[in-house]
């Protein structure tokens, strides 16, 4: 392993680098870029042997990936914001083709307004197409989760594609120490891309075909249960990736000072760094709180975010979504999740960060304040906009 | 050694679909893959083609085959080429087989990327002229004059508006390797032209006229005879783009009647005797340019 001083969506790089994926299509947009300009740059060095593709727009760099995928190549794309949402159709047929392509996203606000920032409601939006979405928090996990995200998505049991987020700007651009592994490390952990669900002139099929209303529905199941296994692998991954780089991973969770929490914040991405931070400091008031990340969507962690909230008095969401007319979406899922558990504590959703405004650690601290105030409700952080327009 | 009946393949790779009657499409697809052979990896966008033969689990391809977006056949043909490539895979043929709405009309920026990129594939547009796996809308390969559901004949509008886009040429315009004309009425013909391109690196490209008796309004055993009429009639024509030269490969010695042609298709009945002057002075106008630009 070596040392090296790298953005987020270098570290992605690297990762996607050690994974030899062996087709490439993408097509540039801000936040996105270094990630693939790196890419063709260890293509053009002779480090990375891949077909590297310059697609004409982000709906050809899915549909290329999914050609690729088809005759079981291991596919790679990366995009972000109006790319993610153009290519919104080739999402759902990507999962229901149960072509296991990775991209990496790098969460933009979409326009209208125009805005290039950061804010998560671009891959909120495709959260029911039927993609593997995991959040990073730094580099360091940009890097390893690049690498965890083929031995996820291409697992035989899960066969589904993985969007991997990185919070636009944020995460992306922002300069860490990161450790590389060396090839040898990667190749240990990833096995080549061996899949069944594939063209081949050994064995001639026809992929992509209609089903209609009598089959659709076991389709569909199927695309639902292998998503569902997917928490296992994620868990096999993570042990697996251990052994070899000495990284540890939580799964689709991760807890800091929970245990004891009677205030617990869920959120998800970059914004978790300066939480904790908030919380040790209100921990050393005495204050007993606490954060969940998610680390991934879908999957949904609903076992670990019960297990988390069982004991505490109140729960809220920081996210940088809306799902406008309602609330936000990950505290849609977090509720659902509560209310099937049984958990009935006041819980709150705060909605910030929209094209990429700053959320500072008053604001945070503030939110903790209103947990222990039973504080509910839906809230626009830094506005003092309220659910219903108060 | 050129393709002809006596040579042609004898195994099927696309039968036991339910495409209508006399269909042109079908017709296009099957041809073009005895030449193709089995080492053959079709990619067809939503469209009568993959309505009619992958219905679960009714699956009407002999070799591999797959249904991409309606707007993503050549971008599909893209990955399974260099995917295939990237694994040291190299004598196959990729091919693609979209409908003229999906071609001239929602897939024209995917298959203008595919061209500039110089991808190795083989992109067949079967022309039917409308939309018609969705009930026979105006595309923009519909010709002047053509009733559609959404161009209507009436008292005041005679059907389709606008002339037919020019793909050819467009295509040709991209420096492509290989271009060419066809149509199932001319069978041999494109046979021949589906071999060539089969043996050219790079990106290939033939549009190939097919009748569709559903849409057009003619009997279902008159589909190859209207798509001979409509190259001897000149609305169409046999042609090749290579090299940077275009050839006709077949120059009719005098025109056969455009009426006759026009008013045996329910869809151009409507046409007054001022709709089908208009309709050959623009066929003159063309064939001047052909005979100016083009080979023989």
């Amino acid at each position: 392993m070596a040392k090296k001083f790298l953005s987020g969506n270098e570290a992605f790089a690297y990762g996607v680098r050690f994974a030899r994926p062996q087709v490439i299509s993408a097509y540039p947009i801000t936040p996105q870029t270094i990630v693939v300009e790196k890419l063709s740059e260890f293509v053009e060095n002779g480090s990375l042997k891949a077909e590297f593709i310059h697609v004409e727009s982000e709906h050809s760099a899915l549909s290329c990936a999914m050609g690729a995928s088809s005759v079981g190549a291991r596919a790679f794309t990366a995009t972000s914001s109006q790319g993610l949402l153009y290519m919104a159709e080739c999402l759902p047929y990507a999962a229901g083709g149960r072509f296991p392509i990775v991209m990496m996203n790098a969460n933009r606000s979409t326009a209208l307004p125009w805005n290039i920032y950061g804010d998560q409601r671009d891959s909120l939006s495709q959260l029911d197409s039927g993609w593997i979405q995991a959040y990073a928090e730094n580099a360091q996990e940009a890097l390893d989760l690049a690498l965890m995200s083929f031995y996820i998505a291409e697992h035989k049991n899960v066969s589904t594609p993985f969007m991997a987020n990185l919070d636009g700007f944020v995460l992306t651009h922002t300069y860490e120490v990161v450790d590389v592994p060396t090839q040898e490390q990667a190749d240990k952990f990833l096995p080549p891309f061996k899949t069944e669900n594939k063209m081949s002139f050994e064995e001639p099929k026809n992929l992509g075909f209609s089903a209609g209303p009598d089959n659709n529905i076991i389709f569909k199941y199927k695309e639902h249960l292998g998503l569902l296994k997917a928490k296992a692998v994620i868990k096999e991954a993570e042990t697996h990736f251990e052994s070899i780089f000495g990284r540890q991973y939580t799964g689709l969770t991760e807890s800091y000072r929970t245990e004891d929490a009677d205030y617990l914040l869920i959120t998800l991405g970059s914004i978790s760094g300066l939480v904790r931070e908030v919380v040790d400091r209100l921990r050393e008031e005495g204050r007993k709180v606490g954060l969940l990340r998610l680390r991934y969507l879908r999957p949904f962690p609903d076992e670990e975010i019960t297990a988390a909230v069982r004991k505490a008095k109140a729960v809220a969401v920081l996210e940088k979504d809306i799902s406008f007319g309602n609330e936000g979406t990950v505290y849609t899922n977090v509720n659902s999740a509560l209310h099937k558990a049984g958990i009935n504590i006041p819980s709150s959703d705060y909605i910030g960060g929209l094209g990429g405004k700053n959320i500072s650690d008053e604001e945070i601290e503030q939110i903790f304040t209103d947990l222990a105030q039973q504080r509910t409700g839906v809230h626009f952080i830094g506005i003092g906009g309220g659910q219903s327009g108060s | 050694m050129a393709v002809n009946a006596k040579t042609l393949n004898e195994t099927e790779f696309f039968y036991g679909h339910k495409a209508c009657a006399g269909c042109g499409g079908s017709l296009a697809v099957r041809i073009a893959l005895k030449v193709l052979g089995e080492r053959t990896i079709s990619v067809l966008p939503a469209g009568c083609m993959s309505a009619v033969g992958f219905n679960f689990p009714q699956l009407c391809f002999g070799n591999n085959a797959i249904i991409s977006t309606f707007a993503g056949t050549a971008s599909m043909l893209t990955g399974v080429e260099a995917g295939l490539r990237a694994q040291g895979i190299t004598d196959f043929h990729a091919v693609g087989f979209a409908g003229d709405g999906g071609t001239a009309d929602i897939g024209l920026q995917a298959l203008s990327g595919a061209i500039d990129r110089n991808d190795d594939i083989l992109y067949i547009c079967y022309d039917n002229e409308a939309y018609m796996n969705t009930g026979i809308q105006k595309s923009s390969l519909t010709p002047f004059g053509a009733r559609t559901t959404t161009t209507p004949a009436g008292k005041n509008i005679h059907g389709n508006l606008t002339q037919k886009k020019n793909m050819f040429e467009i295509v040709a315009a991209h420096d492509i390797p290989y271009a060419a004309t066809a149509s199932v009425g001319y069978i041999n013909d494109f046979m021949r032209k589906v071999e060539k391109a089969a043996s050219i690196r790079g990106t290939k490209y033939i549009h190939v006229l097919a009748p569709c008796p559903t849409g057009w309004g003619i009997k279902t055993d008159e589909t190859v005879e209207v798509a001979k009429e409509v190259v001897d009639c000149g609305l169409w024509y046999l042609a090749e783009y290579e090299n940077g030269r275009f050839t006709l490969n077949h120059k009719p010695e005098k025109f056969t009647d455009i009426k006759d042609y026009l008013k045996k298709q329910s869809r151009f009945r409507h046409l007054t005797d001022d709709d089908i002057e208009i309709i050959k002075t623009s066929r003159n106008t063309k064939w001047e340019y052909i005979q100016k630009n083009f080979n023989e």
